[in-house]
């Protein structure tokens, strides 16, 4: 099963590379992490998507929570919750159709072309993982010049919330 | 007040009750080392070499309920004590390893003696730290130690630059008497809900049995684990790194499991229906096969660390807390309960577990003409009155010590357990001895393991620590040459021991007594003889039987009923 699971991290030296350790040293299956820091600037909040059986979910939870660095976790997959991923995605848009399809198909997906060129364009999208996967699919003869995506990023629906 | 780095490192270390450093000099640390020399409350112990200097805390953290500390250079002194820190790691032993770097502003530059110490030990110690400022040495090494102390053990490592010890830079001082991290709070207590559960699940069972780890030293719960399984008149048995946590000549006590546990106590883990687990993770030696491990029973985990529940194997009632703590919820819960464990149920399962005690599975031969290691190990039990701190090296000496050396105490029994580092033996005994130095301290090793830190006799003389080293020399790497011997049809690979010293000369070289035994006659003697010498390390060799196996034994991926067992056992 695939797991999202957010973590709230010293915000020290070092901090990512215990993480990234951990899951080499244990053989992990890591799908993707973003981090960066919070309001807070001494904690840092890491989404880690991960794909395990429930037992091996249940021993990352339990190794990442034994870092001492580590402050809280939980498991977004647990409840409801919303993902998002950002991706930066510059297509080739030279002749006038094309400009028109790559247009349309970002309007339909609600992106934004963040960048123009006589050549491309540059169409900034967000969703969650599957979204970004069929926006590219939609794209069909397109040629795709180059795609930059960030981790899944997750929050809890409702009242739940992550925080010291 | 306004000190140097080094001083406060000094300081502190004295504010903490630091009473020995073990440590190896060399120029990333020299100005820590000045500051030593310019006071006497710290004693600092120069091994000689820098592994021995971890060995050698962990035998006295695990013998003097402090913590070890360790202090080496940057580079080469590292790399050097990594293998001691992974060894204490494994077995979760409480350590603050200091480690001298580079000055900070050549950090990454591959300066001369540059390693990236930080980055080498974090898969090896429970947390490490890099002090960039001599402000935050004092409250980074408590932190080191509250970590190292606290929870589950285990080696911490301070790595601190040169720059920030200069003895020229002074900034304020002041002993930080707690501290507090919120990232890192242990439960203590276990869920009072689970405890009941357990309770509850134990009264209930046919055919218990406790089996008991290196969580109930580390805990300091022997006495309450005593309490309860007298209480209760169920069998106990321990793993290798839980020896001594229950009196081993007490009729209760079914000897070690696992791999070379005994017949009893792997046949009735097979046959339990209630398995309490305490303090104990599950080890692969331990389990053997998992799918077939205990098949027919219902587990209770007590563990201070949620991950080493349900890692390898799933159980029912798991409680996350400290072992003793735990142990005296459930024992005052026992006490005002009117349930009780069926008694004709136990009487049967105590038959029972009186058959697989009768196979003898210990037995050896008591007629041979060669020396047999089983026997030099029982007659050490004797003469010591079975009251000697033991620690061990790695191979078949190892696990005779533990069948045959029945410790009726607590961290008594040092050895390598979960990473099995040959060359530990000497080492740590010599960390015994500074602890506890008016016992009689003996180190069980083979002529393979003793070689790999034989250095350290020249410590020993220059401390005059009086150990006696019982070596058990089978010209052989035993283990591996058993291995070999049963499944890969006696090819011996690499595992004979040629080109031997003459321990007896060597260890006279050192400024010590050498003595061979080559008779079964001649054991006790030299043995009385080696006791008798109080002041003086004894080294004895005994050129014991090349070909003895030990037995019972589990093959890897086998199960606890499949045991291979001794010709000298009874079958049944
Ligand atoms: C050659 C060789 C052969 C071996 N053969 C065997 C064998 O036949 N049988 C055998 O048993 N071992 C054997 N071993 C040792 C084995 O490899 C493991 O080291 C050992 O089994 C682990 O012991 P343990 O489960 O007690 O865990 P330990 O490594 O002692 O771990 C302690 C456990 O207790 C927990 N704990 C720590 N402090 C507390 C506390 N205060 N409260 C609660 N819980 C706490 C920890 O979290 C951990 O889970 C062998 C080793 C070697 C080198
Ligand atoms: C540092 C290290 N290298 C290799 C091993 C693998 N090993 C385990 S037991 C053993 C043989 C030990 O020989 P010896 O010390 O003579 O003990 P014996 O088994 O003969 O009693 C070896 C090589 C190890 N445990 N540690
Ligand atoms: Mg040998």
């Amino acid at each position: 099963m695939r797991h999202i699971i957010s973590i709230l991290i010293e915000n020290e030296a070092g901090a990512l590379s215990r993480v990234a350790g951990l899951f080499s040293a244990r053989g992990y299956n890591i799908e993707s992490l973003s981090v960066a820091p919070t309001e807070d600037a001494s904690l840092s909040r890491m989404t880690l998507v991960t794909r395990g059986s429930e037992e091996i979910v249940e021993q990352i939870t339990k190794q990442l929570n034994k870092l001492v660095d580590v402050v809280k976790l939980l498991d977004l997959t647990e409840g409801a919750h919303i993902e998002r991923e950002m991706m930066l995605i510059k297509v080739r848009a030279s002749s006038g159709s094309e400009r028109d399809e790559v247009k349309r198909l970002s309007d339909i997906f609600r992106g934004n072309i963040i960048d123009v060129s006589r050549t491309s364009y540059v169409i900034e999208l967000t969703g969650d993982s599957n979204k970004l996967d069929s926006f590219i699919q939609a794209l069909g003869e397109i040629t795709i010049l180059e795609t930059v995506r960030c981790g899944s990023m997750g929050i809890a629906r409702g009242e739940k919330s992550l925080h010291l | 007040m306004e000190l140097s780095g080094a001083e406060i490192l000094v300081q502190f270390l004295k504010d903490e009750g630091v009473e020995c450093v073990f440590g190896y000099p060399g120029g990333s640390v020299l100005h820590i080392y000045d500051e030593l020399y310019k006071q006497e409350e710290i004693k600092h112990i120069l091994v000689r070499h820098e592994q021995a200097a971890a060995h050698a805390a962990d035998g006295y953290a695990r013998t003097s309920g402090k913590p070890g500390v360790v202090l080496v250079t940057s580079g080469p002194g590292v790399t050097n004590a990594v293998t001691g820190i992974a060894t204490a790691y494994m077995d979760s032993i409480p350590m603050v390893v200091i480690t001298g770097q580079v000055p900070t502003a050549v950090i990454g530059s591959d300066a001369f003696q540059e390693v990236d110490t930080v980055g080498i030990t974090r898969p090896c110690s429970k947390h490490n730290f890099l002090v960039k400022d001599a402000r935050d040495i004092a409250t980074t090494l408590k932190k080191a130690f509250h970590l190292a102390t606290t929870g589950r053990p285990g080696p911490v490592v301070v790595d601190i630059p040169k720059d920030v010890t200069d003895p020229n830079v002074k900034v304020p001082y002041s002993y930080p008497e707690t501290i507090s991290m919120r990232s890192y709070n242990p439960k203590i207590k276990g869920n009072a809900r689970q405890i009941r559960r357990a309770v509850q699940l134990i009264l209930s069972a046919k055919r218990p049995i406790i089996y008991s780890g290196g969580g109930v030293i580390l805990s300091g719960a022997a006495n309450s684990l005593t309490e309860l399984t007298r209480m209760l008149n169920i069998p106990i048995t321990s793993t290798l790194m839980g020896l001594g946590g229950y009196p081993a000549t007490d009729r209760q006590f079914l000897g070690m499991l696992g791999m070379h546990g005994t017949y009893e106590a792997n046949m009735a883990m097979h046959e339990c229906d209630v398995l309490i687990a305490i303090g104990a993770r599950f080890d692969d030696r331990v389990t053997g096969k998992i799918e077939q491990f205990c098949p027919n029973a219902r587990i209770v985990h007590i563990d201070i660390d949620p991950a080493s529940i349900s890692k390898t194997v799933k159980v029912d009632v798991p409680i996350v807390g400290d072992v003793d703590s735990v142990l005296t919820e459930m024992l005052q819960l026992m006490r005002n309960t009117d349930s009780e464990l069926n008694q004709v149920e136990l009487k049967q399962w105590w038959e029972l577990i009186a058959k697989w005690r009768a196979t003898d599975c210990l037995a050896y031969d008591h007629d041979s003409d060669l020396i047999k290691p089983q026997y030099v190990v029982e007659k050490l039990w004797e003469i010591t009155g079975g009251d000697a701190f033991v620690s061990t090296d790695v191979g078949q000496h190892q696990m005779w010590a533990a069948q045959f050396y029945k410790f009726d105490k607590p961290n008594r029994f040092v050895t390598s357990g979960g990473l099995g580092t040959m060359g530990f033996g000497l080492p740590a005994a010599m960390g015994i001895q500074f602890a506890n130095p008016d016992s009689n301290v003996a180190c069980i090793t083979g002529e393979g393991s003793i070689q790999m830190c034989i250095q350290e006799l020249s410590t020993c003389f220059q401390y005059m620590l009086p150990l006696k080293i019982v070596n058990l020399n089978n010209r052989y790497l035993g283990m591996v040459r058993q291995w070999q011997e049963f499944f890969y049809g006696s090819r011996y690979s690499h595992s004979y021991m040629d080109a031997l010293p003459d321990f007896v000369k060597l260890a006279e070289s050192y400024g010590h007594v050498g003595i061979r035994i080559e008779n079964p006659a001649d054991v006790e003697g030299a043995l009385k003889e080696a006791f008798a010498l109080k002041e003086r390390l004894v080294f004895l060799d005994f050129i014991t039987d090349q070909t003895e196996n030990v037995y019972p034994m589990i093959a890897a991926g086998k199960a606890h009923h499949e045991m291979e067992m001794s010709p000298k056992s009874v079958l049944i």
